[in-house]
């Protein structure tokens, strides 16, 4: 259809003289396209000497030229000391003595340094008493090196000097008027802080000294102080237990500061037939819970009735409890083994209440345990919630005038934290004795930057009578000054606090050179009191007990708040190590969540999923407490408590944490008078969380990977029945698998020199993971963030693997797994094996720290096509990385997947902001360990630098090398002795016997890969 | 002839001032006043007092020229035997002295007799000698030759230049002298070349003479361009020029100084360590100048003022020579890092030096006759696993080894046993 109907284009074409409208209406579609213009004339093109071959060749000449100019190595400067201190050689390490003392972690620990830097945390062997480090100890030398640090003293927010900073503080204190000055602090348990205090005191008339525990142990320390007399807990050394009986405390992890682990690994090493026996009743799945030979899910309601019933059975009372038949059964159970061990029985309490707390004291005196020290008490908590709610009050009436704020950080802890900010505004003069911008320091008009502990100097008495000392290990990076030194100059005294340390020391006894070089002294004369004088509760043990007795479980579920063994209190919150740090039960990182027991995750309408690529997803939920309301993910844990859920504390902190690290959600709200259980509602709150697991499977689908026994079938002492070899048919013979008859390889002639094994005794492994950080400061593995851990790709050279039952017990597994006939059916294959990987309600639970197994035909070596990856005689593994291309070969051949593979630049990497991007936080890195970069695979390489260190060290000596002087970063870390190390060259060595004994196996022993690590087998005293 | 009598005579006045400038001391004593020997009582000097006294420049205790003028000599005897005595005494003299030098005992001498120390008076009398004087009598001392060394090897050199010229000349000389001769006897000697083949043409018609050579081209250019890609990022010859021109030619040869003195964490640790500057202090305290014919031949062989280069070392530490103190401001010396090993390998000089009992020359070469350290090994693997399979092992007088080598001298029926026998070979023992 035709139209006459004209379109305009634009207005220009009004205008019919428009020169332009004119040249487009004719010329609208330019042809030909002007590629002369762009290629210029082929007549110039052919003329012209350069033609596009010519071009190309010289591009290829520039680019050779210039990467072969670029192979001029770069010029490297050496700047020698110009005056070196004598003890220092550079390139060998220095070890001093010092202590750990942050208010949460009390520890006593060597501290290797480098050129005056701190590298790595080790255990201080020669420490009498707490002489082991925990996995945050072992971090605590990366928060040296923190770039949210403050680096001077800050008034009103802005950065200032010392000078200016004392000057400002002095006019203010002067202008108190009678009002108080208090001092908030963490506890010290320091002989010579209680002096400095008395000195405050003697200089400002109006002092008071608040001692505040972020996790505290109030009901215990209350209990301990009616029957004792005293403000301190009961010590405990399990070494010599034969039964031992928690209810609801997790002494293996942090329960009164931890620390206990050690002598209750070594009862838990069968010797001579004999081991302890460990019953647990808890709530949360905890690592007591898991390493317990019986455990019972029981809420902390029913954990008060328990404490009654048993108290009743033992001590008497009879009190009338009511609980389930299954509960009752083993409660009575319990009571005939207690009684049965008599004094080396014991039980613990968990429960935050101090009736429950007197009833366990009056049950272990009836048993006459000697498992309990009361007499040298511990004195690392003394924390008291009454006191800082007074203060609370007192800061809201204007009483008070001055407030110092040492080692605490309220605003993020206490449980009313607006409460407490608002009521610190109205003090005048606050000063915050904080190392980085904390929240509380926030708040307050001054902060005395102080330093890390590892630039302290201090002394703490851990235990009464046992007076720790902490000394710097190396120079003050910022301009900081110690609390102690600050408020020694403000009470008027000239003299440094290393000086006023020095006499503190003298006047308990002490030779000071000695007990430096030690870490520590022991002293009769009574040093640290409490500061503090308040009015304590006493209850009768008879209305402790009818209180107990009648405990009535409550309408909404019981919340039990716990610390991780990463970040416990949250103190090390900005420490990338502890982020990624897996927590040993659910083997979650960078987060926390709810825990909540399948039951009352399918009432709720919780669900956990995994998705395509094998990462977990959770849905949210809304905890509510008192208008309190937060929305946390929910993580079903095997082995909750029906009716309980669990929080761990210290995450969700913002203020000073580098964005990464501001993970999880602050659970401190919910920690009400400082009560670890409450009664809070939960419901869904929909949406998807995105978990990161380093462990997705979580049954062992009744295979033997871990193997266990029970004490009695151990006690028959045929191998046969607890640790077979496996075998393989041989011409229709069975032979075992090490038989050189059904072996393809050649063997390696080790027989002279070192040939290193290593033990891992599942009996004694708790499954703390101090050897996973230990393994990182000594190895420089890489920190990889939240979304490469969800992705499988952490790096953890030594990975400790948690395998709940899909039965009762790993037995009833392998019972079901065997009894499978067919594909189908009630005993088929195809649905069994879908069962037997879902957990149990209450599984059994086991710890297995895996690392590179270091075969001796060894899968990884054949199939390297550079042979990046060969063998040692000394029997290790070696992986060079400089040769490495990456095919990733050998870790698909390894059937242990210990192998990692180093998919970025995970150092001087903008995109993996840890403390491998600038140059504070690699002062960590260990010099001699080579950092990895992209592209190359990497692995345990059983410490090779150390075991060549001990050799080199006696080549230089001229002497044959002892039994025990071989080590590996995981085996000094592991102070429950699960980690043996050694060389059985030397047949009069530990881990030589340790080969020869009945538990020992090699991890799929039926592959044929002889490997140079041995597990033990676990016994259970059930 | 003429030329071999330049260069022994070139040789000789080399020797000769080797010979008379090895000492910085006057050479020629003047009689002194007193009557006492001054050849004996320099002896005595430096056997006793040198350590801390200079003739002519305060060191950790005062100039001593002329010291008979200032002090009475009685009062010499009594404090050289015993200074401490005469400061108790309260001689204000004595005092003064002490305190002027921070109150630093001088060490009693007993031993000396009044005689000893007239001899050493009369050394101290000494007149310090200009240089130039110096250098004529090193001159006088070598024989009438004009000039210095490097003088005398340019003479030789043109002299050389001229004999062989003048030899040149001779031949042709002779050559025509010769067809002359011929010509006029009547002898040809010019003959007529048959036509043949030029030997390039045959050689190209020859197609397996081609085939070889293009074959042995290929191979050699390989060859050398194979060279050519393993020396990149070899810094072999590596001689960076330092913030302190330091001679190890003067310290480790002239003056043999042990390397471990100062590079002593070799025998302890994986690195040789560069030595602090108070392991420098530890000499150069009391050595604020070379000695005035080190001196010249820095000015002339190397262009450098060794002095200058001394106080360079001073500004670093702080030391101010004239006040005998550390006083100024520590500024450590950023030394150019010339032995680069890449982080991935791991080399450890005490398991070298100390357990392998390697002399330090082995791998750096000649450092004694260095007067610029360079890098004198490729220090690439190839040469380290080299001298790892080549080398044996001295298993004996080391405790460590007993076990060891009893078990493998039995295996290998007393074979002499190299590194690679003990695992040198393997990859994890340098690359972890």
């Amino acid at each position: 259809m035709a139209t006459t109907k004209k379109y305009w284009k634009s207005t220009a074409q009004l205008d019919d003289s428009n020169e332009i409208v004119k040249n487009l209406e004719q010329n609208e579609f330019a042809s030909p396209i002007p590629s002369d213009e762009f290629l210029g004339n082929d007549e110039a093109m052919e003329s012209s000497s350069t033609s596009r071959r010519d071009f190309l060749k010289y591009v290829g000449f520039s680019t050779a030229a210039a990467s072969l100019a670029a192979c001029e190595g770069p010029v490297i400067y050496s700047v020698p000391y110009v005056n070196q201190p004598e003890q220092i050689i550079p390139g060998m390490a220095n070890y001093y003595a010092t202590t750990i003392a942050n208010g949460y972690d009390f520890a006593s620990i060597l501290v290797k340094t480098r050129e005056g830097r701190p590298i790595k945390i080790e255990s201080n062997k020669d420490a009498m008493y707490r002489g082991h480090a925990n996995a945050r100890v072992h971090a605590s030398v990366l928060s040296l090196y923190d770039n949210n640090r403050l680096k001077t003293p800050m008034i009103k927010g802005v950065e200032s000097n010392w000078e200016e900073f004392d000057k400002q503080v002095a006019n203010q204190l002067t202008s108190l008027n009678g009002k108080e000055l208090v001092v908030l602090s963490q506890t010290f348990a320091s002989p010579s802080m209680n002096k400095i205090f008395s000195q405050l005191k003697g200089k400002y008339s109006n002092v008071r000294v608040v001692t505040y525990d972020a996790v505290g142990e109030e009901a215990a320390l209350a209990a301990f102080e009616a029957r004792y007399g005293s403000r301190a807990l009961a010590d405990y050394d399990f070494i010599d237990a034969e039964t031992i009986v928690s209810i609801g405390a997790d002494f293996v992890g942090d329960w009164q500061g931890g620390g206990f682990d050690k002598g209750y690994a070594k009862s838990r090493v069968p010797k001579n037939g004999k081991m302890s026996q460990h019953i647990q009743y808890e709530s949360n799945l905890s690592l007591s819970g898991s390493n317990a030979d019986r455990r019972y899910p029981v809420t902390p309601t029913e954990q008060k009735n328990i404490i009654a019933a048993l108290y009743s059975k033992i001590v008497g009372g009879g009190a009338n409890v009511s609980l389930s038949d299954k509960v009752a059964k083993s409660v009575e159970q319990t009571a005939i083994s207690l009684k049965r061990a008599g004094s080396k029985a014991v039980v613990l309490c968990g429960i935050p209440d101090q009736a429950a707390h007197q009833l366990t004291i009056a049950i272990n005196e009836a048993l006459r345990s000697t498992i309990v020290d009361t007499d040298a008490p511990i004195l690392t908590r003394q924390g008291n919630r009454s006191s800082v709610d007074a203060l609370v009050k007192d800061m809201n009436a204007g009483k008070v005038g001055a407030i110092f704020i040492a080692g605490v950080d309220p605003v993020y802890s206490y449980d009313d934290s607006d409460a407490f900010a608002k009521a610190l505004e109205k003090v005048a003069l606050r000063v915050s004795f904080a190392s980085s911008m904390n929240a509380t320091a926030e708040k307050c008009n001054y902060v005395a930057t102080t330093p890390h502990y590892l630039e302290s100097w201090g002394d703490t008495e851990i235990k009464k009578g046992h007076v720790y000392l902490t000394q710097p290990t190396i120079n003050p990076i910022f301009k900081t000054r110690q609390l102690q030194d600050t408020l020694l100059k403000w009470s008027g005294s000239t003299e440094s606090y290393k000086d006023f340390l020095k006499d503190t020391s003298a006047a308990a006894g002490s030779s000071w050179n000695q007990s430096l070089q030690d870490g520590f002294y022991k002293t009769s004369v009574v040093v640290s009191e409490s500061g503090e004088d308040v009015e304590r509760e006493v209850i009768s043990n008879s209305a402790a007990l009818s209180a107990m007795a009648s405990a009535k479980k409550p309408s909404g579920y019981e919340l039990t708040l716990y610390t991780k063994t990463g970040l416990g209190d949250g103190v090390m919150a900005n420490n990338p190590w502890l982020q990624e740090l897996p927590d040993p039960i659910t083997r979650t990182t960078w987060d926390n969540y709810v825990t909540i027991s399948q039951v009352d995750a399918e009432k709720v309408g919780v669900v956990n999923e995994n998705v395509a690529n094998g990462a977990l997803d959770g849905t949210y939920v809304t905890v509510t407490l008192d208008g309190v309301q937060r929305k946390l993910p929910a993580l079903i844990q095997p082995g909750q408590a029906a009716g309980t859920i669990g929080i761990a504390l210290g995450y969700g902190q913002t203020a000073a944490i580098q964005e990464e690290m501001q993970t999880g959600v602050n659970a401190y709200p919910f920690y009400k008078n400082g009560v670890a259980v409450q009664t809070v509602s939960v419901k869904d709150a929909g949406g998807t969380h995105e978990f990161a697991c380093t462990q997705l499977q979580n049954t062992m689908m009744g295979r033997d990977i871990i193997r266990e026994t029970d004490l009695e079938t151990y006690r028959t002492g045929n191998k046969d029945n607890f640790n077979p070899m496996p075998e393989v048919s041989l011409n229709h013979v069975e032979t075992p698998v090490t038989s050189p008859d059904v072996d393809l390889w050649e063997s390696f002639d080790r027989s002279v020199g070192h040939h290193f094994n290593m033990s891992i005794d599942l009996n004694a492994c708790t499954g703390c993971g101090a050897c996973v950080i230990a393994c990182h400061a000594e190895n420089n593995v890489p920190v990889v963030g939240k979304t490469e851990v969800r992705k499988s790709r952490d790096m953890h050279w030594l990975r400790i693997d948690r395998y709940y039952s899909s039965e009762d017990s790993f037995e009833a597994d392998e019972a079901k797994k065997d009894g499978f006939d067919g594909l189908f059916g009630d005993n088929g294959s195809l649905g069994g094996f879908g069962e037997l990987e879902v957990p149990a309600d209450n599984p059994q639970v086991a710890f297995q720290p895996v690392m590179c197994q270091h075969c001796n035909h060894a899968p990884c070596e054949t199939v390297c096509p550079v042979a990046a990856s060969s063998h040692g005689r000394q029997g290790q593994n070696h992986m060079a990385y400089n040769r490495c291309v990456g095919t990733r070969y050998c870790a698909n051949n390894c059937p242990y997947k210990v192998r990692r593979f180093n998919w970025f630049l995970y150092n001087g990497n903008d995109e993996f902001d840890y403390h491998m991007n600038n140059d504070l936080g690699r002062m960590v890195i260990n010099p001699d360990v080579t950092v990895r970069s992209r592209g190359v695979m990497e692995k345990c390489s059983l410490c090779m630098q150390m075991t060549q260190m001990t050799i080199l060290e006696a080549k230089k000596d001229g002497r044959m090398i002892k039994d025990g002087e071989f080590a590996t970063a995981c085996s000094n870390a592991c102070s429950s002795g699960a980690i043996t190390f050694g060389d059985i060259n030397d047949k009069e060595s530990e881990i030589f016997k340790v080969k020869q004994q009945d538990r020992m196996y090699h991890l799929l022993e039926e592959v044929g890969t002889e490997p140079n690590v041995m597990y033990q087998v676990k016994v259970r005293n059930v | 002839m003429l030329a071999f009598v330049f260069v022994t005579l070139g040789s000789i006045s080399v020797y000769g001032q080797d010979a008379t400038t090895s000492e910085g001391e006057p050479a020629a004593p003047v009689e002194a006043t007193s009557g006492g020997d001054a050849t004996l009582g320099e002896a005595l000097f430096k056997a006793n007092c040198a350590s801390c006294h200079k003739l002519y420049k305060k060191a950790v205790g005062p100039a001593l020229f002329q010291v008979s003028q200032r002090h009475d000599r009685e009062w010499l005897y009594s404090w050289i035997k015993n200074s401490t005595a005469l400061i108790a005494t309260g001689d204000a003299e004595a005092v003064a002295i002490y305190n002027e030098f921070n109150q630093s005992n001088m060490n009693a001498f007993p031993q000396l007799s009044n005689t000893d120390i007239d001899n050493i008076i009369a050394y101290t009398d000494t007149e310090k000698p200009t240089p130039t004087d110096d250098t004529a009598v090193g001159q006088a001392g070598a024989g009438d030759v004009s000039g210095g060394s490097s003088i005398s090897n340019n003479i030789i050199l043109g002299a050389l230049a001229v004999v062989l010229l003048l030899l040149v000349v001779l031949l042709i000389v002779v050559n025509k002298t010769l067809k002359r001769f011929a010509e006029a006897n009547g002898i040809q000697t010019e003959f007529e070349k048959e036509e043949r083949t030029p030997i390039w043409k045959a050689f190209v018609q020859n197609q397996f003479l081609v085939l070889v050579t293009a074959i042995f081209l290929l191979l050699a250019s390989a060859y050398f361009a194979y060279g050519a890609l393993m020396s990149v990022g070899v810094d072999q010859g590596y001689a960076p020029v330092q913030p302190i021109h330091y001679s190890h030619r003067i310290h480790a040869g002239s003056n043999e100084i042990d390397c471990k003195y100062c590079h002593s964490s070799a025998r302890e640790s994986k690195h040789s360590g560069i030595p602090s500057l108070n392991v420098c202090m530890n000499c150069h305290k009391s050595i604020g100048e070379v000695a005035d014919a080190t001196y010249k031949e820095g000015i002339d062989e190397y262009g450098i003022d060794y002095n200058k280069e001394i106080q360079k070392l001073y500004a670093a530490t702080g030391w101010d020579s004239d006040e005998q103190k550390f006083v100024g401001e520590e500024s450590p010396v950023r030394w150019v890092r010339i032995h680069n090993l890449p982080d991935l390998a791991y080399f450890n000089h005490a398991q070298h030096v100390t357990a392998g009992k390697i002399a330090c020359q082995t791998c750096h070469g000649p450092v004694e006759e260095m007067e610029v350290m360079y890098q004198y090994s490729p220090l690439t693997m190839g040469w380290c696993i080299n001298c790892h399979r080549e080398t044996n092992v001295d298993l004996q007088g080391n405790g460590y080894y007993e076990q060891i080598h009893k078990e493998l001298s039995e295996a290998r029926g007393g074979r002499q046993l190299t590194i690679a026998d003990l695992g040198g070979l393997e990859c994890g023992k340098c690359h972890y």
